[in-house]
C-alpha cells in the first residue's frame, strides 16, 4: 500500500518506547474551487452546467515515520514540498485524507503564516488569548507570562496593539509563545528566520535547551546549518512524498545534491 | 516522557487524528473540548469588546449612543414622517418600538458577528485546533454584553415615557434567552454557510432588513398587516420579539402559543446549527 519505498527505518528505536508521534501512511488532499474565492454565482453556473470545480492538490502523499521522544527532526524540501502540511496534519489542524496520525503529548506550533494574533489587541491579550486556545489555564498562562514577556523583549509594547510591532517583534513574540508553552512536542516552521541576529542567537540556544531537555521537535526550515546543528534525525520532503529518512548529514547531502542537479538543468534549459 | 501509557480511552494528552467522513465528530470529546476551552472564548469577546472602539473619541459609550441614535432615526422614520395619526398612546409607541429595535439589533448583531466569525478567524484557524463552534459563540457573547447597557437606556425611555412598571416585566428576559439561542443557532448556519458562499456577507444585511420589517417591531405584534396575518406567526421573532415586548413593555403576559413558539424556534435553530456547524468545522481549513 505504502508507495514511500525510500523510507527508511528510524534510527535508535529503543523497545517498549512508544513514539512521541506516529504518522502511519498520511496522505493530504485539498480540495479547492478553482476560483480563488468561491462565490455562490459561481456554483450555480456551475450546477446549472453539471460541472463539479474542485481541483485536488496533493499536498501530501502517503507518508509514513515515527519520531521518538526526545527526538529533534528537521524536515527539509523545497516550497510546495508539504512540509507546513504536514506540520498542520501533525498539529491536527488539518484532518488527514487518509491515513492515521498518532501524537503523544500536547503539541504547541510555531507555524509560519502568522501565529493567530488579532492585530487590534496588545501583545499580552494575545498571548493569553492564544494559550487559552490551546487549552491552557488561566493560572498557567500567568505562571508563565513573565517568561515570555522577558524573553521575547519587548518591553512596553507587550502593553501595546500589535498593529503597532514590526515583522521582527511579531515573530519574536510568536517564538517566544510556542517555546514557553512547555509542550511535548513542539512544532516550528521556518522561525528563525525572522529576527534580528541577536534574537536568533537567543532561539537557537532556548531551542538547544528544549533539545537537551529531550523534548521532541519538528523543525521546519531551509536554513540547513541549524537543521544540521540542532537536529538528530531528518525528513526530506518532496513534491509531497517522503524521499528520504536518516542522519541530517547525509540527507541534507542528498537534498542539495538533487537541488544542484535540478538547478543545472534549468540553467542548460535557459541556454537553449 | 509522560505519555508512555497508552489508554487512550484515559489518557488525554493523546491524540489521534484520522480522515473523516463527512458528519458529526464524536460528539462527547466535542463538546468536552468545548467546554474546556469555554475560557477562550469568553476571554475572546471580553478582549473584542475592549479593543472595539479604543480608536473612537467617545470609547465605551459608543454602547449607550448606539441604542439612542438607533431609536432616534426610527422615531423620525415612523412617527414623524408617517405622520404621527395615532397621538393617544404615543408614548407607549415609542417605548415599544425602542424595545423591540434594541432587542432586534442584538438578535440581528449576534448573527451577523457570528457569521463572520469563522471566515474572519483566517490566522487562529489555520494555526490552533479547537473546537470551532467556540468562534460564534464567543461572537454571541460579544454581542450580549453589548446588549447589556442598551437595557438601561430602555429602563430610561420607559420611564420618560410616563408608561407603568409591571411585576410582569422580569419574566421578559425568558423571551432574552431564547433569543440568544435563537441567535446563536442562526450565528452557526450562517458561520459555516459563509466559509462555501462568501456572498452570504454581502447579502445578509438585506436579509436582516427585511426581517426587521416582518417582525413585530415597529408595529404591535397584532397590529400584523391584515394581508401577512395568515403567515406573518411563522416568522420566528414573532414569537420571540412579540412576547419580549409584550411583557417589557405593557407587562401583559403572553399567550402560551407565543412560549411555545419561542422556544420551539430557539431549540429548532441551535440543534440544526450547531450540528450543520460541526459536520462542517473540520473542512473550514481547507477552504478558508
Amino acid at each position: 500500500m505504502s508507495v514511500s519505498d525510500t523510507e527508511k527505518k528510524p534510527m535508535q528505536k529503543s523497545p517498549s518506547d512508544i513514539p512521541a508521534v506516529k504518522v502511519q501512511d498520511v496522505s493530504i488532499t485539498y480540495r479547492t474551487t478553482f476560483e480563488r474565492v468561491p462565490t455562490f454565482k459561481s456554483a450555480l453556473v456551475r450546477f446549472g452546467r453539471g460541472e463539479r470545480a474542485v481541483r485536488e492538490v496533493k499536498a501530501v502523499q502517503n507518508v509514513s515515520f515515527d519520531v521518538n521522544h526526545g527526538t529533534t527532526i528537521g524536515i527539509i524540501g523545497a516550497n510546495g514540498a508539504g512540509k507546513s502540511t504536514l506540520m498542520r496534519a501533525v498539529a491536527g489542524i488539518l484532518p488527514p485524507t487518509s491515513g492515521r496520525i498518532e501524537v503523544h503529548g500536547r503539541v504547541s506550533t510555531l507555524l509560519s503564516l502568522g501565529v493567530g494574533f488579532n492585530a487590534a489587541l496588545s501583545g499580552k491579550e494575545n498571548v493569553v488569548l492564544g494559550g487559552l486556545a490551546a487549552g491552557l489555564s488561566r493560572k498557567e498562562i500567568e505562571a508563565r507570562y513573565e517568561e515570555i514577556a522577558e524573553f521575547a523583549e519587548l518591553g512596553d509594547f507587550m502593553e501595546m496593539p500589535m498593529r503597532t510591532y514590526s515583522s521582527g517583534m511579531f515573530s519574536r513574540l510568536a517564538f517566544s509563545v510556542a517555546v514557553h508553552m512547555d509542550p511535548d512536542i513542539l512544532l516550528i516552521d521556518e522561525a528563525l528566520s525572522a529576527g534580528d541576529a541577536s534574537f536568533k542567537t537567543k532561539a537557537a540556544a532556548k531551542m538547544s535547551e528544549l533539545v537537551t531537555n529531550s523534548r521532541t521537535m519538528f523543525l521546519v526550515s531551509h536554513a540547513m546549518s541549524s537543521v544540521r546543528e540542532l537536529c538528530n534525525d531528518c525528513i526530506w520532503l518532496h513534491k509531497g512524498k517522503l524521499m528520504m529518512r536518516g542522519e541530517p548529514n547525509e540527507v541534507i547531502q542528498a537534498y542539495t545534491k538533487f537541488l544542484q542537479v535540478g538547478e543545472a538543468e534549468a540553467v542548460s534549459l535557459e541556454d537553449l | 516522557m509522560n505519555a508512555t501509557s497508552v489508554d487512550e480511552e484515559f489518557n488525554p494528552s493523546v491524540h489521534v487524528y484520522e480522515p473523516h467522513k463527512v458528519g458529526l465528530p464524536a460528539l462527547r470529546p466535542y463538546f468536552k473540548a468545548l467546554w474546556q476551552r469555554r475560557e477562550f472564548a469568553a476571554e475572546m469577546s471580553r478582549t473584542n469588546i475592549r479593543a472595539a472602539n479604543t480608536n473612537t473619541f467617545f470609547g465605551q459609550v459608543w454602547l449607550v449612543l448606539n441604542p439612542l441614535l438607533l431609536a432616534a432615526v426610527y422615531y423620525l422614520l415612523v412617527d414623524i414622517i408617517a405622520g404621527g395619526s395615532s397621538k393617544i398612546d404615543a408614548g407607549e409607541r415609542f417605548a415599544h418600538m425602542c424595545g423591540g429595535l434594541f432587542a432586534f439589533y442584538y438578535f440581528s448583531g449576534a448573527m451577523t458577528a457570528g457569521a463572520a466569525s469563522v471566515v474572519g478567524g483566517g490566522k487562529l484557524l489555520m494555526n490552533q485546533s479547537f473546537p470551532r463552534m467556540l468562534l460564534p459563540l464567543s461572537a454571541v457573547r460579544t454581542a450580549f454584553f453589548r446588549f447589556l447597557p442598551t437595557l438601561v437606556v430602555y429602563l430610561v425611555i420607559h420611564l420618560a415615557m410616563r408608561q407603568p412598571l409591571h411585576w410582569a416585566m422580569l419574566l421578559a428576559p425568558a423571551f432574552l434567552i431564547m433569543l440568544t439561542v435563537f441567535a446563536a443557532g442562526m450565528g452557526m448556519i450562517f458561520a459555516a454557510l459563509q466559509v462555501y458562499f462568501r456572498d452570504t456577507t454581502s447579502f445578509l444585511p438585506y436579509f436582516v432588513r427585511i426581517w426587521l420589517y416582518l417582525s413585530p417591531v415597529l408595529w404591535f405584534a397584532e397590529q400584523a398587516p391584515e394581508k401577512f396575518k395568515g403567515f406573518i406567526q411563522y416568522n420566528p421573532l414573532y414569537p420571540l420579539i412579540g412576547g419580549w415586548a409584550d411583557l417589557l413593555v405593557r407587562g401583559d403576559i403572553p399567550k402560551w402559543q407565543m412560549w411555545a413558539g419561542g422556544g420551539f424556534w430557539a431549540i429548532v435553530a441551535f440543534v440544526i446549527g450547531s450540528l450543520f456547524f460541526m459536520s462542517r468545522e473540520r473542512e473550514f481549513v481547507v477552504r478558508l
